[in-house]
């Protein structure tokens, strides 16, 4: 228990590879069971993830295999934090990209951003054309309540 | 992984794993290609072994109701675990696809 909840850092760069998704999926899981959070934070924070991954390969590359997608997070104070990056095309309208069903796909339901915003706290995308998309996540994974501990 | 059977009338199609870009595409390209020689009146969609899904997902299943709808059929979900279900209820889809508890149910009331 002792080991519970200390920050951490992780950081990994891999193939624009729609495989990669799931793998960046577990790695961030991997992370956030180490500190006490509960089961639908850990689904929430996997689609999150899935959502802005599968855009980077998608969108930001678009398909295009032979590219890096960055992903970096970290936990302080119970508190998630991650930052997927890619080097691809850029959004030319974030706040429309952002609009539930936009979608420039015709098969995709423009839930991406919408689940995002959904499942986190605060979601920040910095896009740039012709450079790339930084898309940066947050969650409060571990509350303080040192009530809910007493009342246990 | 995707597993498809025939049963009469209806397409049934038992997805496993995670429902991410990955297998989004496998069911995609499975389904198509079965109904465009063949169109049948049922896509039934058995999430049971399914344990992740993301909006990727969503959008093959919604891809996929679009397609039997074009050809006269009708598309319902059996199966899917809470978290799944929970992802699936959010997206919208529950309001246009029925969700079943078993195949038996779905077979019974599709060809009645």
């Amino acid at each position: 228990m002792a080991m519970k909840n200390r920050d951490n850092y992780i950081k990994l760069e891999f193939s624009s590879l729609p495989e990669n998704v799931a793998l960046a999926r577990v790695l961030i899981a991997s992370l956030v069971v180490q500190v006490d959070t509960t089961i639908t934070d850990l689904e929430e924070v996997k689609v999150a993830v899935s959502e802005a991954v599968s855009n980077a390969i998608i969108h930001g590359y678009q398909n295009e295999p032979n590219n890096i997608v960055n992903i970096e997070a970290k936990i302080v104070a119970g508190e998630l934090e991650i930052v997927v990056e890619d080097s691809g095309i850029g959004i030319e309208d974030v706040e429309k990209a952002m609009t539930p069903t936009f979608s420039t796909h015709p098969d995709r339901m423009g839930l991406g951003f919408v689940f995002m915003k959904s499942f986190m706290d605060n979601v920040e995308v910095l896009s740039e054309i012709g450079k790339g998309t930084k898309v940066v996540l947050q969650k409060k994974l571990v509350n303080d309540g040192s009530c809910a501990r007493v009342a246990t | 992984m995707v597993i498809v059977k025939i049963k009469n009338e209806s397409l049934i199609v038992k997805i496993s794993g995670d429902l991410d870009l990955v297998i989004a595409k496998d069911f995609r390209e499975t389904v198509d290609k079965i109904l465009v020689d063949r169109p049948l009146k049922n896509l039934i969609l058995d999430l049971t072994e399914v344990n992740f899904i993301d909006s990727s997902g969503l959008g093959a299943i919604l891809g996929r109701y679009k397609l039997i709808q074009q050809q006269g059929g009708k598309m319902s979900i059996w199966g899917a675990k809470p978290s799944v279900h929970r992802i699936l209820d959010l997206s919208g889809i529950l309001k246009i696809i029925p969700v079943f508890k078993n195949e038996k149910n779905i077979i019974e009331k599709r060809e009645a």
